[in-house]
């Protein structure tokens, strides 16, 4: 059996948890494997969870856990970890997977911290190696593949973001999701850290992560001020502005703008990247957008290479008359 | 207070990767190692709460200390000098053949080190450590810390303070929830993964160069005990070939460009 930690808000299955679901049905169907090695249970924490456990039925889940305890009502990671260990003893699953998530990362290096069983996160591929457990993970922002063993009696896994697409099991099992509670064991140790505020984002702003466009600058903009025109177009265009990590160094923008490995990952319709020369740290963070439109004076800018779309030149000439250019269509 | 900033070499990154001839490492001879970049924000983080230490209690500054780890080769020594440039007390070098050290591992040497050190009279009142490792993202070792040395962590932290709170201290630290940010409270001691955004680090000063050359570097060759993840080899991803479509040059490409953003349906038709 497979165990897959679920992460819901409100009754909503988050995306990434659908992708690991998906991922999920991929594995233990090879020859000579246990018709049994490829259920796939699911466990879900916080208000909304039975709504959410119900909509799985279709990703080939045929029973949900629904952890009930009073410590599972907002997200404390080490009090759900201790539910989820005893679960997974109770379970006895092969493998537990979560989405490569903040969260699923953090619960499942709890769990690998309370069991001392070792964790591989961001995988893209399980398999074997000379008789033993084998997974391909990425590292550095996935621009390095490691291929792993992994000797211990559960494997704990994260699915790297964005590697399969969230689609329904074909030829669905069951029509319904048996849905157990679970009242977990949390001691007050595992409520030690505590949640004092919650502040929500501002309405009416467009946020990174979830905007359609995103108009991205680097170190070619060339000045606090270059970013201006960039605002603009990305005004224009409903977007939001993005920035390389070269950019928040400087001083030029702040953190929350950056995209990248160590800021935002995006996934955007589309991303213009004006003067990002296309570093590894960056392409971590903006690979998922469906369309790259790259100004550059570089033709040979490893951005420009993985763009879709190019424009060869200054962007400050570039940019003003794409903006008048849009104006002018507007009308 | 006493901090203990927990930090990895890493080899340094650009355009392109390229891996050593046996397939176990990424080959950094062309771009050289650095910390890790969430880590370069604790060691930051470190410097200023024991500057805040120092500043609130004088009397007391001989006590206050931002100790920074890391584990690695004895080549490694150059990024704990790097973070004693920018204010760290001392260091500790826990040097191995870089061979079998997984996350699991990894987490039990510092563990012991912890205990060494709380032996001999130094216990550490915050451990930091990055939210993840640059190359491995391993997401873990931080945590698995705190576990072995029962005290309570709090993850991804992008605010930080901490406040005495009758005989203790208790930090107030920020993070990223759905749909916003919180604020989580926990008593020292506490064990904390920084992510890149808390502060912006310094540049190391000369005479913090000076400082970190004369600064002392404890060398101990730790326990190898693994967790069960060994590294069979490293590849690329195959590389994607460019299909990129250039519309054109200078701002003469602009119609090109809206065209093109109408048919990918970013603008109405």
């Amino acid at each position: 059996m497979i165990l897959v930690v679920a992460e819901q808000d409100d009754g909503v299955v988050a995306p990434l948890s659908l992708e690991a679901l998906t991922f999920a049905r991929g594995l233990g169907t090879g020859p000579g494997s246990d018709p049994s090695d490829s259920v796939i249970e699911a466990v879900l924490a916080g208000p909304g969870s039975e709504r959410a456990a119900e909509t799985l039925a279709a990703y080939g889940v045929g029973r949900a856990h629904v952890l009930a305890g009073e410590h599972t009502k907002s997200y404390l990671p080490a009090a759900w970890a201790a539910d989820l260990v005893e679960l997974v003893a109770h379970l006895s699953p092969r493998i537990v997977l979560a989405a490569g998530s903040d969260r699923g990362h953090e619960l499942l290096a709890h769990i690998g911290a309370r069991t001392d069983l070792p964790v591989a996160t961001n995988v893209v591929e399980v398999g074997e190696d000379g008789g033993e457990f084998s997974a391909v993970r990425q590292c550095f922002g996935g621009s390095v593949l490691e291929r792993v063993v992994i000797d211990a009696p559960t494997k704990l896994l994260t699915v790297a973001a964005h590697v399969v697409t969230a689609e329904p099991a074909t030829g669905v099992p069951t029509a319904s999701v048996e849905i157990v509670e679970y009242t977990g064991v949390a001691s007050a140790d595992d409520l030690r850290a505590r949640v004092i505020r919650q502040a929500t984002k501002a309405e009416g702003g467009v946020s990174l992560s979830d905007a359609r466009v995103v108009v991205g600058g680097g170190r070619g903009v060339g000045s606090p001020e270059g970013f201006d025109e960039l605002i603009e177009l990305a005004g224009l265009l409903g977007g939001t502005l993005g920035v390389s990590r070269v950019v928040t160094g400087l001083g030029w923008r702040p953190h929350s703008e950056q995209v990248g490995q160590t800021g935002t990952r995006i996934a955007p319709d589309l991303y213009v990247a004006c003067g990002i020369s296309g570093a590894i740290q960056h392409m971590a963070g903006c690979q998922s957008a469906k369309t790259i439109l790259a100004i550059n004076n570089d033709p040979d800018a490893p951005m420009v290479a993985r763009a879709d779309y190019a424009v060869i030149g200054d962007l400050h000439a570039i940019v003003p008359a794409l903006i008048a250019e849009l104006r002018k269509s507007a009308r | 207070m006493k901090v203990l900033v927990c930090v990895k070499r890493i080899p340094g990154s650009s355009g392109k990767v390229t891996l050593t001839d046996d397939e176990q490492q990424v080959d950094a001879r062309h771009v050289g190692f650095t910390i890790s970049p969430h880590e370069e924000c604790a060691v930051e983080a470190a410097v200023q709460l024991v500057e805040a230490s120092n500043a609130s209690s004088p009397a007391d500054g001989a006590g206050n200390s931002a100790t920074v780890l890391t584990l690695g080769p004895a080549d490694a020594e150059a990024q704990l000098r790097d973070a004693l440039a920018l204010g760290g007390t001392d260091a500790v070098l826990l040097e191995t053949d870089e061979t079998g050290w997984d996350a699991v591992a990894t987490a039990r040497a510092i563990s012991a080190l912890i205990d060494t050190h709380r032996a001999a009279g130094k216990t550490y009142d915050l451990v930091l450590f990055g939210n993840e490792a640059g190359d491995t993202a391993d997401f873990q070792v931080g945590i698995r810390v705190a576990h072995l040395q029962g005290v309570p962590c709090v993850t991804g932290v992008k605010s930080l303070s901490v406040n005495a709170d009758g005989g203790g201290l208790v930090a107030e630290a920020g993070r990223e929830a759905l749909g916003g940010t919180e604020i989580v409270e926990v008593a020292l001691p506490a064990m904390l993964t920084i992510k890149e955004g808390l502060n912006v680090p310094r540049y190391p000063s000369v005479p913090g160069r000076i400082k970190a050359k004369r600064a002392p570097v404890e060398h101990v060759t730790p326990e190898l005990r693994p967790g069960g993840v060994r590294r069979v080899k490293l590849s690329l991803p195959p590389e994607q070939p460019s299909k990129v479509n250039v519309l054109g040059n200078g701002p003469d490409a602009a119609p090109a460009v809206v065209e093109m953003l109408r048919a990918i349906g970013v603008l109405e038709s």
